[in-house]
């Protein structure tokens, strides 16, 4: 007599048999779907070769480099000053916060340091810019998954913001307007009114979207428990900014290393989410922005007079040594391994973009999702093509 | 004294011309107009825009520009295309409008065809678009096509049973598959012994009217059920191949069958082409000439809906909405069936 | 508030460099004694950073070490250096550049001097981990000889290295034993040569000279630009 556990065994066996039977009669031939390097869902030319079985995606590959400018080659050319122009079209829809932390880098090499006027506002701009960028997620991540108004809205309120942005620095995308030793101007009559007004408009643009998406039954069953990153994986990919803080970690450079910006003199607080899975991440850069727009305010509130500019040279050399500084941008954490020689020109800048370590998890992330799923990490993991392919 | 009377004394192929005409109107017109009202100025308003403003009054005009447009474009395919099916694909879909529209009584004596079995001719003819778009995804030779396509396919046969269920209570309360009857069933009928708006049937049916409305915006592919076009994964699914003339066929297609599905909606639950209006009795000839246009607000309202809904919500996963449709809509739909039978006995 | 009153902001970093001081050593004295002899030069700017330059046959235990040894988990970035100066010089610059505050130095020197931490080859790789509970980071760097250009793989303790390595592979030619599939990254698959090496020449300013303008700017409280020059030779 066989015991119940035997019988159950057999029956298990019996029935994996029966279903490698049917499983071999129907197998059928899997597929290669090429999403990019143009499709609406790659924010410019990633291209992701995705095998498919059925919509199952069995292994997915991302390509890059169809917009590598080698912009590290090309700062090794250029003056300190001139290195800032490149930088800014790292990620281009928060360019400011691309700028702060290489010129950290530099000023931390010549022992230069900003005057405090000057700080507080690369810290206003610094925060503006997350908010130009973060505000442009919150809508294409509805856009990603088939909500077409909330892309609409962020573009019409990411529009105060971008509006202040050029009123200080005179570019809307591109400001170039970090300086070694400070920044280039002051602020313009007018703007902090003007900016605390934006900052209303931003805080109900964030409540919008919250009713429209994040209350939305479809969005979560689309985003809940979709891409799931456990904490240490997500260390040990480098993973930054709101996709690691979606995990559950709780670290930002802002507070946890601040180097040159005012952070630490706010009052304000990080964000986590303990899911770590694509809605989490929506939620946490929601927070994000309602945060930066408070940091906005308390900034404007406390800016301190005196001038934007310290002392240096007209001619900058840097002198010998290596820094490395890095900040939380946007995206994530963004850094510069800068090797000097004493020159005009600095020897080398590595660029350690956020989007590069972000998006290289796609591959272990995107193993047996859906296809329809690979939009919704795609857009959830948030990247900017410029910040990959540098 | 009108035209219907006139209509008797013409000859069959003067007939036949003007049933053509009122077709071809039925279809383009309608879609034209929810194109400009929903599309271009109802979706602009909710997201904080103007829309088309240059051509003509307000943007009227711009849907001749798009149409000439798409006319002057280059009718491309694809270099490994099933040219017969690609090029015979979208003629597949118009043509499940076509059909569609002929079962729709515009008033007493308006009608294309009046049969018996109207409701049901409606049904059955409104799946020959699932194989235009089958066509159209395996002929585009394009793996998001197919992809399309297939997702398509498996939504649209999913969503047909929901949607031929809720019309089943309907049928049970009016007694009849004609169409016509249904419209005299509701203006017919009472509201507990007041007989002053008849007994639109989206009182009575109302989970019936749900269903409905959910299962056709899933056959009209629209959000949140537009999986198989869904832009952002599969670019346009079983139209990304197709340009010009063909896909503004496709085009017409959408809009048409959703004017359609809305006017089959609104015969169903809405009392059709018939309002209360005191004075004017059901045979009324004032019907035929007042009925289309009755009929078409009323179809104007119902895509309000569809549209309202189309631009505000994120999309379901294709497992999703399968879900929906199998686990929660027709057992919903099978269960107001046997309750509007059990009243039916009982009252 | 009191921040108005620009200049006189209080400073007491004094007690928490010391602090983050005492941890960087600590853990230098702690890399040292599990690393032994493979640990060939070290760095350390108090209160700031720590580079610690490892044999490279260590290269791999060393990230191991530190990821299960003393808790770097975080993966930051790898890359590598080149130390040989440009054999082009500096003929890449525009001639503005080079006659404001470069004259001397125009010639080439070809003289390999290695950055922090020292360093005996050519090419070096360096990567960044951190410790997010401590807030510490760490800059590992590892000598890689010209005829050998080889070193460990990190991939099997940091899953984020491989596409860092990718890129240091095709950028630099350094080859990494144990990655799972060197390609290429960012270049097309028939790519020959390695960019960011100082021996590849620049196309784009060898094709096109560089216009070439040094950024002088009007400065708050300074007369013009007429004085650029002397300002610069002051500053050195």
């Amino acid at each position: 007599m066989t015991a119940i556990s035997d019988r159950e065994q057999l029956s298990y066996i019996a029935a994996q048999a029966a279903d490698a039977r049917v499983n071999v009669e129907i197998e059928t031939e899997g597929m290669t779907l090429n999403i990019g390097p143009q499709h609406p869902a790659t924010h410019g030319t990633l291209r992701i070769v995705a095998k498919l079985d059925g919509e199952q995606v069995i292994a997915a590959d991302p390509i890059m480099g169809y917009m590598h400018r080698g912009y590290e080659k090309l700062a090794e050319v250029r003056t300190y000053p001139q290195v800032t122009t490149l930088i800014n079209r790292i990620d281009w829809v928060g360019s400011f916060a691309n700028e702060v932390p290489f010129i950290l880098a530099a000023e931390k090499l010549m022992d230069v340091e900003a005057p405090p006027r000057a700080a507080w506002i690369r810290t206003i701009l610094f925060e503006m810019s997350r908010i130009a960028n973060i505000s442009l997620f919150l809508g294409d991540m509805g856009l990603q998954v088939g909500a077409v108004t909330p892309a609409f809205f962020a573009f019409r309120d990411r529009e105060h913001v971008l509006n202040q942005i050029e009123a200080a620095t005179g570019g809307r995308f591109h400001p170039n307007f970090d300086r070694i030793g400070g920044i280039k101007d002051d602020l313009p009559a007018g703007w902090i009114a003007e900016t605390k007004r934006a900052m209303k408009k931003i805080r109900s643009f964030c409540d919008e979207i919250e009713g429209l998406l994040q209350g939305n039954e479809i969005f979560e069953a689309r985003c809940r428990g979709i891409g799931v990153i456990p904490a240490d994986v997500g260390l040990s990919y480098g993973l930054s900014g709101a996709n690691i803080r979606a995990s559950g970690v709780d670290w930002d450079t802002r507070r946890d290393n601040p180097c040159g910006l005012v952070h630490n003199e706010l009052d304000w607080k990080v964000w986590t989410h303990p899911d770590g899975d694509s809605f989490a991440r929506f939620w946490v850069r929601l927070q994000e922005v309602r945060e930066s727009t408070k940091m906005v305010d308390q900034l404007c509130d406390g800016l301190p007079s005196g001038p934007v500019m310290a002392k240096v040279p007209r001619i900058i050399k840097v002198p010998a040594g290596e820094a490395y500084v890095e900040t939380e941008n946007p995206l994530g954490v963004m850094g510069y391994y800068v090797v000097s020689k004493g020159d005009l020109t600095p020897y080398r800048v590595k660029i350690r973009s956020a989007s590069f370590n972000n998006i290289s998890i796609t591959p272990w992330l995107l193993k047996g999702v859906y296809v329809p799923d690979i939009v919704t990490i795609l857009g959830s993991l948030y990247f900017i093509l410029g910040d990959i392919d540098r | 004294m009108t035209d219907v009377a006139i209509l008797g004394e013409l000859a069959y192929w003067q007939q036949t011309g003007i049933r053509v005409g009122a077709g071809l109107a039925a279809v383009l017109l309608v879609a034209g107009t929810l194109v400009y009202l929903h599309l271009f100025k109802l979706v602009s308003f909710m997201q904080s825009r103007l829309g088309p403003m240059e051509a003509g009054p307000f943007g009227s005009l711009q849907l001749l520009a798009e149409v000439g447009k798409f006319l002057q474009k280059e009718d491309i395919f694809p270099r490994k295309a099933d040219r017969f099916v690609f090029a015979a694909a979208p003629f597949v879909v118009l043509m499940s409008t076509f059909l569609l529209v002929v079962v729709v009584p515009g008033g007493p004596d308006a009608w294309f065809i009046n049969s018996e079995l109207g409701i049901y001719l409606a049904m059955a003819v409104s799946s020959v678009s699932v194989i235009g778009i089958l066509m159209a995804g395996w002929g585009s030779a394009s793996k998001y096509s197919l992809l399309g396509g297939l997702r398509a396919t498996g939504q649209l046969i999913a969503y047909e049973l929901p949607l031929i269920l809720a019309v089943m209570g309907v049928v049970i309360q009016a007694e009849t598959m004609n169409m016509q009857g249904i419209v005299q069933a509701q203006a017919d009928g009472e509201i507990f012994g007041w007989g002053g708006i008849g007994n639109p049937y989206i009182l009575t049916q109302f989970v019936a009217f749900v269903i409905f409305m959910i299962a056709m915006q899933a056959e009209l592919t629209q959000t949140p059920f537009d999986m198989p076009i869904a832009e952002s994964e599969l670019v346009t699914g079983y139209m990304t191949e197709y340009s010009g003339m063909r896909f503004l066929l496709f085009f017409i297609g959408e809009f048409a069958t959703a004017g359609v599905f809305s006017a089959i909606a609104s015969v169903l639950f809405l009392g059709g082409w018939w309002a209360p209006i005191p004075g004017l009795g059901f045979d009324d000839n004032v019907w035929n000439l007042l009925g289309p246009l009755v009929l078409v607000t009323k179809v104007v309202v119902l895509t309000f809906i569809i549209f309202w809904a189309r631009f505000s919500l994120p999309r379901f996963r294709e497992d999703q909405l399968q879900q929906l449709a199998w686990k929660v809509l027709i057992p919903l739909a099978l269960a107001n069936i046997v309750v509007t039978a059990l009243l039916k006995i009982v009252f | 508030m009191s921040r108005l009153s620009s200049i006189d902001t209080p400073v007491e970093e004094e007690t928490e460099v010391v602090e983050s001081d005492e941890a960087r050593e600590a853990l230098l004295a702690k890399i040292q004694t599990e690393l032994g002899d493979a640990v060939v030069g070290s760095h350390l700017v108090p209160g700031a950073d720590l580079w610690v330059r490892v044999d490279r046959s260590a290269w791999a235990t060393a990230g191991a070490y530190l990821k299960t040894g003393v808790g770097f988990e975080y993966f930051n970035f790898l890359s590598a250096i080149d130390w040989k100066p440009s054999p082009f010089g500096r003929d890449m610059d525009a001639q503005v550049d080079l006659s404001l505050g470069h004259d001397e130095a125009s010639e080439v020197d070809m003289a390999i001097e290695q950055g922090v931490a020292g360093g005996d080859t050519r090419f070096q790789v360096f990567a960044r981990v951190n410790d997010i509970v401590n807030g510490l980071g760490v800059t590992l760097k590892a000598d890689v000889p010209d005829d050998d250009l080889s070193i460990g793989s990190w991939v099997p303790v940091y899953s984020g290295a491989n596409w860092h390595e990718r890129e240091c592979w095709e950028m630099y030619g350094i080859s990494f034993e144990g990655h799972p599939g060197l390609r290429h990254i960012y270049l097309p698959a028939g790519f020959e040569g390695n960019p960011l090496r100082k021996d590849y020449p620049l196309l784009a300013r060898r094709l096109k000279p560089w216009p070439g303008i040094v950024d002088v700017e009007q400065m708050p409280g300074d007369d013009g630009p007429a004085d650029a020059v002397e300002t610069a030779e002051a500053a050195e």
